[in-house]
């Protein structure tokens, strides 16, 4: 459904992305893993719409989306989450999710009634009427991932929904999550709680400084040599060994 | 849109409506009529810089257009006066269509939108003063031939009967917008233009409906200025005063609200009268209460005065209902 095709992304003096390459099928949960600064929300912008790659393709559902408008996209069915939450400060929870809902109900008893439902079943069912702007941290995060689901996409791209929650919130949110994945939509999300990452996801990807190092299930690679390293530092998947080897 | 939403509009209409049955001396006619006309204007730009969070500094350029289309339609080509207004909307719209295109799709926003649209109405107003088309600076005088036809009357209060009628249209336009995909779509771009984006929202697009929106109804204040007063220049139509005039009237009312420019403009002009009344021989004085209040506005009552009412209600209701709430959580 998604194929990302060498595509790469330099700021300057500095390959954010470099020829990263990425399929999707419909259906399931995908992870997207790597060091902070490896590139993975520059690599999301760029599906998305907001960046444009300096190289590479990218198709949706067998069209070439690569010069398309963020707001095609999104009329596609790709739908993404901020990792630094953009909400709609001055409107209410019901307005914020409402203007996703928009999207394809054109009518305002419409789009309210799907704004309820959704606010619903992120769990903010009971701050409809509330500013955006007051609400904690883990309630911006639902209502950032309420908002993109209120487009009903088919892609959801979700970037570090659990980062800043305490463990009872993650605990609260995965069943969402698995949920959305339930109903049919793909995922691909960022995301360093690894607990989350093995609890939800069925194949993850792994980019460290813009290139893509790895790629299967998520136990597998968290086994991978490249990966440890990149995560650790040269050497230490050796040093991790001879540690285990020790103790054993 | 419901009941609720219409009753206030119709009621606050009908009583204005009645007005110059009470009042019938020319100077208060004329200055009401002065000030539905700036009314008007307001909630044109209020359309723009209220609800799409797109400031401009120079809505005169919408204002003068309609001004002079109108003039020169009736001068030079014989134009009914009722067309003429037809057509000065048309070319608001059109003109703030192609401002808007120009600045927005170069990703011009905040300040520098700002700067260009106060450059736009500064070229405007130096080409009308310049171009003998336009009457250079002597202006255009448009013929006085009373008759309903030609959007002339005998009778002041039929002119502001015709204002209030319109200031009254924009009012359920404007709460439409409010209720409608359109509007939410608006705000949402002045809210955060990179999260409507990914919601599917083409900011490009609604902005320049907005703007076109926006220069149409400024147009027709324009318009209806020149029809009243039957005499504009350059300085008049595409000049700085109605630019600011445009922008106050909705930041001290309550800015992207419903009501707030007609109440900035009420406010405005009902103190810079009494002022007037009262030390009429320092000239500008006018200018000196405008200012104070804009200063007040800014410093107490960031919403406008709406927003200050409603947030005065919010805290009266908050006594009655959050007192025995706050009790039952301590007793927990
Ligand atoms: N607009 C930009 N201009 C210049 N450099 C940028 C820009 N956006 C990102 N970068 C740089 O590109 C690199 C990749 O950033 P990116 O945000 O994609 O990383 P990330 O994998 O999402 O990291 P994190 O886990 O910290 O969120 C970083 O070095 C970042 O500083
Ligand atoms: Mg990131």
């Amino acid at each position: 459904m998604l194929a990302v095709d060498g595509v790469s992304k330099r700021f300057g003096g500095l390959m954010a992305v470099d020829s990263a390459t990425l399929s999707l099928h419909p259906g399931g949960i995908v992870g997207l893993i790597g060091p902070n600064g490896a590139g993975k929300t520059t690599l999301f912008s760029m599906i998305s719409g907001f960046v444009a790659p300096t190289d590479g393709r990218i198709r949706f559902e067998g069209t070439d989306i690569t010069a398309e408008e963020p707001h095609r996209r999104a009329e596609r069915g790709i739908g993404r989450t901020f990792q630094i939450v953009q909400p709609f400060a001055g409107l209410t929870v019901c307005e914020n999710i409402a203007v996703g809902a928009y999207l394809r109900h054109a009518k305002r008893a419409d789009a309210t009634a799907k704004a309820r439902d959704v606010a619903r079943r992120v769990g903010l069912g009971a701050e409809l009427d509330r500013p955006a702007g007051r609400l904690t941290v883990a309630g911006r995060k639902r209502l950032e991932l309420a908002r993109a689901l209120a487009t009903e996409p088919k892609l959801l791209l979700l970037d570090e929904v659990l980062a800043g929650l305490n463990p009872s919130e993650i605990r609260d949110i995965i069943p969402v999550i698995r949920g959305i994945r339930d109903e049919g939509v793909t995922i691909l999300m960022i995301e360093h709680v690894m607990q989350a990452v093995m609890n939800l996801c069925e194949r993850v990807y792994v980019l460290a400084q813009g290139r893509m190092i790895a790629e299967g299930p998520p136990a597998v690679v968290c086994a991978d040599t490249r990966v440890i390293e990149a995560y650790l530092g040269h050497g230490a998947a050796d040093r991790l060994k001879a540690e285990g080897a020790a103790h054993g | 849109m419901t009941a609720r939403d219409l009753i206030p509009i119709a009621v606050l209409t009908l009583l204005a409506a009645l007005l110059p049955l009470v009042v019938t001396s020319s100077p208060v006619l004329n200055f009401l009529v002065f000030m539905l006309i700036v009314a008007l204007g307001a909630q044109g730009w209020n359309i723009l810089g209220g609800f799409g969070g797109q400031f401009s500094f120079g809505h005169a350029a919408f204002f003068g257009t309609g001004a002079y289309v109108t003039a020169i339609l009736q001068l030079r080509y014989g134009v009914n006066a009722w067309a003429g207004l037809v057509l000065a909307v048309a070319a608001g719209a059109a003109v703030g269509w192609v401002i808007g295109f120009l600045s927005f799709r170069s990703g011009l926003r905040g300040s520098y939108f700002a700067l260009v649209t106060l450059a736009f109405a500064e070229v405007f107003r130096i080409l009308a003063n310049a171009a003998s088309f336009t009457g250079g600076a002597a202006g255009l005088l448009i013929k006085l031939d009373v008759h309903p036809a030609n959007l002339q009357f005998a009778d002041r209060a039929v002119f502001y009967w015709l204002v209030l009628a319109l200031v009254a249209a924009v009012l359920l336009l404007t709460r439409w917008i409010q209720r409608s995909r359109f509007g939410a779509q608006l705000v949402a771009v002045r809210e955060n233009e990179d999260a409507a984006k990914a919601l599917g929202v083409n900011s490009l697009t609604v902005k320049l409906r907005a703007i076109a929106l926006s220069g149409g109804v400024t147009a027709l204040s324009g318009c209806l200025y020149a029809q009243y007063f039957l005499y504009i220049d350059a300085n008049i139509a595409y000049g700085s005063w109605i630019s600011v005039e445009l922008l106050l009237a909705p930041i001290i009312g309550g800015v992207g609200t419903v009501f707030g420019p007609v109440v900035g403009a009420l406010t405005l002009h009902g103190l810079g009268e009494v002022a007037k009344q009262f030390a009429g021989r320092i000239p500008g004085i006018d200018l000196i209460v405008f200012g104070g209040v804009l200063v007040l506005a800014v410093a107490f009552a960031r919403g406008g005065i709406l927003g200050l009412l409603e947030r005065l209600r919010d805290r009266g209701r908050g006594m009655v209902t959050r007192g025995p709430k706050e009790v039952s959580h301590a007793g927990r």
